[in-house]
């Protein structure tokens, strides 16, 4: 961490690196594996992220199954079901989203999209990535432990996390703390890296407020999960000490199976105030990317301005900002005090305004465009239905009294997949199939992506819609089975067993998008530099894929916003950032 | 066309799916009706902005899709407009949360006269407390714990032992008398959720919380635990019968007392 | 939580300011720069290694609030036992002032070009920044020996956790140091190592005033604080 005080970096003058302190790679190790390029380490953070992503995809279909077919499977029992459910969760989020928009298209994107040659501190950069890669292979390797991974949810609440009552008690939950701690280290040091990069190495014309939205999501976001990761460091340090040292920093007395354990006086409480004081920006670290990119998506392939730049930089900012201060709203029903309900509902349901506001602003970008349907826009538009999906859920969860009966229960699960799990998924395939010609320098194949885009995105709408239902009726997240429950029609199984049918056919699909990944880099069309026609300066590189450092001899300079699309009056239908001014007749 | 058509079922299929669900809340058996109204409202609300926003954009996706010789109008940003829908999405926002926050208000404030009821969870047994007589609970702590005294009463209180304490078993709440429960854990966090009521809160080791309710209606209801207490965690449930207070009066009187119950496992221990 | 979100106020307002300064209310669709009026970016003049470390303190400050912030809550409860302070926590904080002196003495040297005193500065700030955390490490054992153990009180565990964290982001620094007193050893020219050994003082100087927050929160005072107001409240 503290190498960024030193280091080969030194005096970066604002908006260059001189080639001199460019960093070369010497031989094939330091060129691929141990490499400072951003954007090679942009792609090992995006294999990885989208390795471990596959097996929470497949945790989830075990989920499922289970979920569909209580009986049927004697090999998934209860404490499976719940290390199963623990760990998808934790990868989704963490190891995957989170890492996936950092440190995959930050780091792809952020030098490019500022006209920077690579990242400020490229070392430190380097080290990110290694340091995640650990944590990964850290998590891995609870599955493997006796004991198995731990059980205790994504939230890690103790005191269960760490005693005998949940699996995963001798080694899963320690390895998993042990694996948080390390990907914190590891994105501080890239999180460092995206944020000084793009307040120190613009390059010239490119102000702020020319900054694409992408940019702007990904800064935001990075400076939320800098401020906001501490807290779950915190609470991840001070639980290891309880499990390993015998402290009590979140346990109170406790007998537990009849015995008196050595604990007393902690505060669960505590441990949830830390988590959620993390966990809600977390939430936003995922969001404020997707904002990001999807509003350039949409404005490109609709071959329009974004509308209302200047409203979605502020919201991005209020939104990062107010992020801060609704952390208490997961915790209306956790025995706090019950009068803070007032303040985080009001706090809560005010983050909706600039929200909304987003959402205007994609639709009405659409008003008046010239929409092409590509295969990016597909995923966009599926962004815009599972997001107000999403976050129109959100308000009642918000609001404390609804939020009594629906906590805790399948109302959640489908809440928290539509706005966090679906929505920025589907911006994170849009992305790929954007980027890809940019990265691969071939596209990726249209008939497939179409495919994958229905089936993922209906696919994905059919087993959400209906699972908030479940949760009206009161059926709870995170158990095993039903069982007999008197208030639990018999339907309830066959909803169940449709939700399932639809979540084998979309993780099919997640097949069919990695065989496009794969058989396109070798059979694809060639791309072109700017096959979308698009403004941003990534598109604008002298070669594709991008060389190393980026801009050949020269940086380029900008000379207006990311946004000139169908310019009244221009020859195309849109004007690089990088493209000087016609000089007007005088 | 195509993908215009299918966004506009995707909006008109999740309305009717809305009504048509066979799938919806079970029917009230608290005072909690409130609470339903106030979801009603915001179903109401989102589902106006939902298929708005959904229909708008599938007009859009149809009406301006690409065509030969379209041409995207320029048009950066129109500051009326959007102060408009700021000031609307506002006041939406504002009649979901005043409601809101006037209910929760009497679900945090107890009324005067609500009967006490503790409940104590366990890993993965719910555990129940009437006072006695005196009609108060006698003290109690974790660390008083143990097989003769399950619910870590204090013996030396003598408030506690008149107490009832029903270990493992069902609840009976007598017919329309406002309840505040009192909860409590011994290990882990539980928390308490009867589908019927509404009602819900947390169980956290070493605090006690609240909530309160009144039934409204005679039946046997279920209680489950809806926070990850550990492996059983799915299986953590009992029942809760409402009953008109003749009936829950005979049943009080069946129960066993704190003090009763402490005598019986002593004996037990003498002649072992 | 309320420590935590008055020192996030702090850099929220630090945040402001730079927002201020970066036209957020200008609109960039009007304003296409003709070839000689591109303006600058609205980057500060500062080196990207400075500012790297000023958000680099923010996340530092960010975490030890948060556990500040879990001191004060976890300390309301009944069976918090304040621990004494050792007497030797004096004198380690003596040498952790020396040593953050010590570096600002290579700061200045390195401005004026000594580079001789620049290697001083750097060595003695690093052997006193070292004894520091071997004083404290001996802190650790008088407590042991006197059975403050870790696990006794949540008193104890939060001593030897803030103390061990600060520890850490010393030994941080160290490798920093390493790493510049390296670049004098190798003779680079001052201009080469100025930035270093200025951003190694500053962080020096933040651990030395974090120190001193600890220290102050750690001492029995502060419990004793927490006990009366316990007692006024109940
Ligand atoms: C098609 C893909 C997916 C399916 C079928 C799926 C399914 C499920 C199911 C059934 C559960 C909860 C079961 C229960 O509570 O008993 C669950 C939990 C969860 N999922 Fe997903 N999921 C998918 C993708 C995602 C994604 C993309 C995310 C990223 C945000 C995500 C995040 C979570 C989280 C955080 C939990 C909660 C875990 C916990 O309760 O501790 N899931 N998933
Ligand atoms: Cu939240
Ligand atoms: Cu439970």
């Amino acid at each position: 961490m503290v190498d960024t005080t030193i280091g080969a970096a030194g005096v970066i003058q604002p908006a260059e690196v001189k080639d001199v302190e460019l960093y070369h790679p010497k031989s094939w190790v330091t060129k691929y594996v141990f490499c400072q390029d951003a954007k090679v380490i942009a792609i090992q953070y995006a294999i990885t992220a989208l390795g471990i992503g596959l097996v929470a995809l497949v945790l989830s279909w075990l989920i499922r199954l289970q979920l569909a077919f209580p009986s049927s499977f004697s090999a998934i029992g209860p404490t499976d079901y719940l290390q199963f459910i623990t760990m998808h969760g934790m990868i989704m989020v963490i190891y995957l989203l989170t890492a996936l928009f950092l440190g995959g298209f930050g780091n792809y994107l952020i030098p490019l999209m500022v006209g920077a040659r690579d990242m400020v501190f490229p070392y430190v950069n380097m080290l990110s990535y290694w340091v995640y890669l650990l944590a990964v292979l850290v998590l891995v390797a609870s599955f493997f432990m006796p004991g198995g991974p731990t059980g205790a949810g994504w939230t890690l609440y103790p005191p269960q996390a760490i005693l005998s009552g949940t699996p995963g008690q001798d080694w899963g939950i320690i390895l998993m703390l042990a694996s948080l701690i390390l990907f914190i280290i590891g994105f501080t040091m890239g999180g460092l890296n995206y944020v000084v990069t793009v307040l120190q190495a613009r390059t010239r014309g490119m102000t702020m407020m020319r900054l694409p939205l992408t940019v702007w999501g990904i800064f935001m976001a990075t400076v939320l999960a800098l401020l906001a990761f501490p807290a779950l460091f915190v609470g991840c340090v001070m639980m290891l000490f309880d499990r390993i040292l015998g402290t009590s920093f979140f346990m109170p007395a406790i007998v537990e199976m009849g015995q008196h354990l050595k604990y007393g006086g902690g505060s669960p409480l505590l441990f949830q105030h830390l988590f959620w004081f993390f966990g809600h920006p977390e939430v936003y670290i995922v969001a404020l990317p997707a904002f990001g990119i999807v509003s350039d998506l949409i404005s490109t392939h609709a071959r329009k301005n974004i509308f209302g730049y200047r409203m979605m930089v502020w919201a991005i900012i209020v939104i990062g900002a107010l992020s801060f201060l609704v952390w208490a709203h997961h915790m209306y029903v956790s025995g706090m005090n019950p009068y803070f309900g007032f303040y985080f509902a009001t706090t809560t349901l005010v983050i909706a305004i600039p929200t909304a506001i987003k959402v205007y602003n994609w639709v009405l970008t659409l008003w008046r465009g010239d929409i092409h349907l590509t295969v990016p826009m597909l995923f966009a538009l599926s962004f815009i239905v599972t997001f107000v999906n999403g976050g129109l859920t959100g308000l009642f969860l918000g609001n404390p009294v609804v939020d009594v009966p629906l906590s805790d229960t399948m109302f959640v699960v489908a809440h928290f997949h539509m706005v966090m799990g679906m929505a920025p998924i589907f911006v994170i395939f849009g992305a790929i199939y954007h980027w890809y010609p940019k990265v691969t320098g071939r596209m990726m194949n249209e008939a497939l992506g179409q495919f994958h885009f229905w089936v993922s995105f209906l696919g994905a709408y059919a087993i959400y819609f209906p699972m908030h239902y479940l949760g009206l009726l009161g059926v709870p997240r995170r158990y095993f089975e039903m069982g007999d429950m008197a208030f639990i029609p018999q339907s309830a199984t066959t909803l169940n067993i449709f939700i399932t049918m639809a979540a084998l056919t979309v993780g099919f699909a997640q097949m069919v998008f990695l065989f496009n990944l794969i058989w396109s880099l070798f059979w694809g069309k060639p791309a072109g530099s700017n096959p979308w026609r698009a403004t941003t300066l990534e598109w604008q590189t002298p070669e594709t894929p991008p060389g190393h450092g980026n801009w050949g001899k020269e940086l380029p300079v900008v000379y207006r916003w990311a946004y000139d699309y169908s310019v009244p009056g221009a020859k195309e239908d849109f004007v690089p950032q990088n493209q000087p001014p016609t000089p007007r007749a005088a | 066309m195509t993908t215009a058509i299918i966004l506009v079922l995707v909006a008109l299929g999740s309305v009717l799916f809305h009504i048509l669900s066979p799938w919806w809340w079970t029917p009230i058996a608290s005072n909690w009706g409130y609470i339903d109204h106030t979801i009603n409202l915001t179903f109401w609300i989102t589902g106006f902005v939902f298929t708005a926003i959904i229909l708008f954009t599938a007009y859009c996706v149809f009406r301006f899709r690409h065509q030969p010789g379209r041409q995207a109008i320029y048009n950066p940003e129109n500051k009326r407009l959007e102060w408009w829908l700021t000031i609307g999405t506002a006041v939406g926002v504002g009649a979901l949360l005043a409601p809101g926050l006037f209910v929760w208000d009497q679900f945090v404030t107890v009324p005067k006269g609500a009967s006490e009821v503790e409940v104590i969870a366990q890993q993965w047994q719910w555990n129940f407390r009437l006072p006695g007589e005196d009609g108060r609970l006698g003290a109690s702590d974790t660390r008083n714990v143990s097989s003769s005294n399950p619910l870590g009463l204090n013996p030396n209180d003598p408030n506690g032992r008149d107490d009832v304490v029903i270990e493992g078993d069902a609840l009976h709440l007598p017919l329309g008398k406002p309840v505040k429960l009192l909860l409590r854990s011994i290990d882990v966090v539980h928390s308490f959720y009867v589908p019927e009521f509404r009602a819900k809160m947390d169980l956290v080791p070493g605090v006690v919380t609240y909530v309160w309710f009144t039934p409204t209606r005679t039946g046997t209801f279920e209680t489950l635990c809806t926070e990850l207490c550990g492996a059983a965690h799915y299986n953590m449930r009992a029942k809760v019968v409402v009953e008109e207070a003749s009936e829950y009066q005979a049943w009080v009187r069946k129960q066993k007392t704190f003090a009763q119950l402490s005598a019986r496992t002593r004996q037990a221990k003498g002649t072992q | 939580m309320s420590i935590t979100l008055l020192l996030l106020a702090v850099i929220g307002a630090i945040a402001a300011w730079w927002l201020s300064q970066q036209r957020l209310m200008s609109k960039p669709w009007l304003e296409v720069g003709a070839i000689d009026d591109v303006r600058g970016t609205g980057a500060s003049p500062v080196p990207a290694a400075t500012v790297g470390l000023g958000v680099f303190l923010a996340v530092v400050v960010t975490l030890f609030a948060l556990l500040i912030s879990a001191y004060f809550m976890r300390m309301q409860t009944a069976d918090w036992a304040q621990m004494p302070a050792p007497k030797l926590l004096w004198f380690n904080t003596g040498l952790l002032i020396l040593s953050s002196v010590a570096l600002q003495y290579a700061q200045v040297a390195a401005r004026r070009g000594r580079m001789e005193d620049v290697a001083g500065g750097l060595v003695a700030g690093g052997l006193l920044a070292l004894a520091f955390m071997a004083g404290q490490l001996l802190a650790w054992q008088q407590l042991n020996a006197e059975g403050y153990f870790l696990a006794t009180n949540p008193a104890n565990a939060f001593f030897y956790l803030l103390t061990g964290l600060h520890g850490l982001h010393l030994l941080g620094g160290l490798v920093a140091l390493a790493l510049t007193a390296d670049k004098v050893w190798r003779g680079l020219e001052p201009g080469q190592v100025r930035l270093s050994v200025r951003l190694c003082a500053i962080y020096w100087h933040f651990l030395l005033a974090l120190w001193i927050v600890l220290f102050t929160l750690l001492t029995p005072w502060v419990g004793d604080f927490a006990t009366i107001c316990r007692q006024l409240l109940t």
